[in-house]
């Protein structure tokens, strides 16, 4: 069986439902004089797939940023689990953030640290101290998902392209996050390893029921994982629908993205 | 036709010398903006210091750490440094008080040299090239690479992991490491007598201790903790703050060295001046 057809067997397994968990009304962000999201509407369900696809320097990332508190909104309401976040105390604001789980571009990973050090970074954080066999277990665990286990003890800079992303997914899944925002995961790397990072991010969305925002341009990644599709232009959402969908559009400008 | 053709020379000479005057001017003016920009963000940066220095948590495994890497890692350079400064002081000085008939007050002109001004200085000079730098550096290549984003994402506070266990490490290991250079110095000193004369370990120390008094001893060391905490913020606020990509990096290492050393001469001039207000 191909990675391609595994993907998409792997893909009629998932259950979704209705709640949402993540929603934005309204959202605005300028940097000085350039107004990257304009006027942004779109909701997460439970268990969804969302890839947003747009050109570069449309804001998609500052769009995930935002929910993770990188990034502050100039106007608009973002809801999280139901709660508009800007209403929150920090603690509140804190604990809900523990739910969220975000793959940096270039998988941000922490070169002074080992394997290990990486995953063990979070989970301290997190946790406080735990006892040592449990953190060994949930390490353990977190690199099996990602097929790294035998790399436990190398560097980040010992690590290729697509073992430093699958790294990064492990360092934020063993904090089981309920929601996964990935940035751009298939940039950089070779369409074999970009097709076994698009199934992972199937297998993740299986295995631990997660609602997840992708940002990517590679078509093919969005073919994959999507549930959903939003394409940005101008700061707003031009269009949304399922890839067969937006294939098929009648915007010649939307339609070149899948082409 | 003559007259208009030796004035329109004139006309336009006087065209380009008032624009290059504007020019001069809205130069001097945009620099002048950016380095009061410099001085409030950095101000802002302090003061940030100082309010999370305070706030629990505490990150005392990654302040240990710190200390090990900036100071222990620094020992073997401050060695060498502190050793030829005494070495080469001591042979320099020789002929100059030889000509006066006052060669033995070599160890103690040398002791009062090193303690007071020069193991501080150099040190701290050597520790702005090593440590500031490499603060500024690492910090940088953090937030190009989007660790320090990675950081807060992990619910860790990156201002108190990074900056202010680097800013404490430099403050508390640098005078340490001073002392270190300055015992080095007398050693190298004692060498130095030695070169072109018998003096005896034991006199030479008694020439040197005989000399120092506490005055000498604690203001010198006193701004030292300034140097570091000068040279970690510094380092720590060039390399926070960059936002340049690659190029950032090596700008971030390169200014953190540059303000480093140039905090360590304006912290040295007033701390003299106000040493010498106490002593007259």
């Amino acid at each position: 069986m191909t990675i391609v057809e595994s993907s998409i067997e792997i893909k009629k397994d998932i259950k979704q439902n209705n709640s949402v968990v993540v929603e934005m009304r309204n959202l605005k962000k300028s940097f000085e004089k350039n107004h990257v999201l304009r006027d942004i509407n779109l909701s997460i369900n439970k268990g969804e797939n969302l890839v947003i696809l747009g050109q570069s320097g449309t804001g998609k990332s500052v769009l995930i940023k935002c929910i993770v508190g990188l990034v502050e909104l100039d106007e608009g309401k973002l809801l999280i689990f139901g709660k508009d976040i800007s209403e929150l105390k920090n603690k509140e604001l804190i604990e809900i953030r523990k739910k969220i789980g975000f793959l940096f571009q270039s998988g941000a990973l922490y070169d002074s640290m080992t394997v290990r050090e990486n995953l063990e970074f979070p989970l301290t954080r997190q946790l406080g101290s735990i006892p040592k066999e449990e953190m060994n277990s949930l390490i353990v665990e977190a690199l099996t998902d990602v097929g790294l286990e035998e790399a436990i003890d190398k560097t980040p800079s010992e690590l290729s392209g697509g073992m430093r992303k699958r790294l990064g997914l492990a360092r934020t899944l063993i904090l089981k996050p309920e929601i996964m925002l990935y940035d751009e995961p298939t940039t950089g790397l070779d369409p074999i390893t970009s097709k076994e990072i698009s199934r992972l991010i199937l297998e993740v969305q299986k295995k631990y029921n997660t609602s997840s925002i992708i940002i990517t341009h590679d078509i093919e990644c969005a073919k994959l994982t999507a549930n959903r599709i939003i394409v940005i232009k101008d700061g707003v959402c031009a269009a949304q629908g399922s890839y067969a969908d937006l294939e098929k559009s009648a915007d010649s400008w939307i339609r070149s993205f899948f082409e | 036709m003559e007259k208009t053709i030796t004035q329109k020379p004139d006309s336009k000479k006087q065209n380009l010398k008032i624009d290059s005057e504007n020019d001069d001017e809205s130069i001097s003016k945009s620099l002048l903006k950016k380095f009061f920009i410099e001085v409030s963000s950095l101000t802002i940066f302090t003061l940030r210091f100082f309010r999370e220095v305070l706030k629990p948590p505490y990150e005392f495994n990654e302040l240990v750490k710190q200390s090990f890497l900036i100071g222990y890692k620094s020992l073997p350079l401050v060695a060498i440094t502190g050793f030829i400064i005494g070495l080469v002081l001591t042979i320099q000085s020789r002929p100059t008080l030889a000509k006066f008939g006052a060669e033995s007050w070599l160890p103690a002109m040398v002791a009062v040299s090193i303690i007071r001004e020069i193991g501080p200085v150099i040190t701290a000079l050597i520790f702005a090239g090593k440590v500031g730098s490499g603060i500024g550096a690492e910090l940088a290549s953090m937030n190009v690479t989007e660790q320090i984003d990675a950081m807060q994402v992990s619910h860790t506070n990156p201002f108190k992991y990074l900056v202010v266990t680097r800013v404490i490490s430099a403050t508390v290991m640098l005078p340490l490491l001073v002392i270190f250079a300055d015992a080095v110095g007398l050693f190298g000193s004692f060498i130095g007598v030695n070169l072109k004369g018998n003096v005896s370990a034991y006199l030479f120390f008694s020439q040197v201790f005989q000399s120092l008094e506490f005055k000498d001893l604690f203001p010198a060391i006193i701004k030292t903790f300034f140097f570091g905490f000068a040279i970690g913020l510094i380092g720590s606020y060039k390399g926070y703050n960059s936002n340049k990509g690659t190029e950032g990096v090596g700008k971030a290492a390169n200014t953190a060295v540059v303000f480093g050393s140039l905090m360590i001469f304006i912290i040295d001039m007033i701390a003299v001046q106000i040493t010498s207000l106490f002593q007259s």
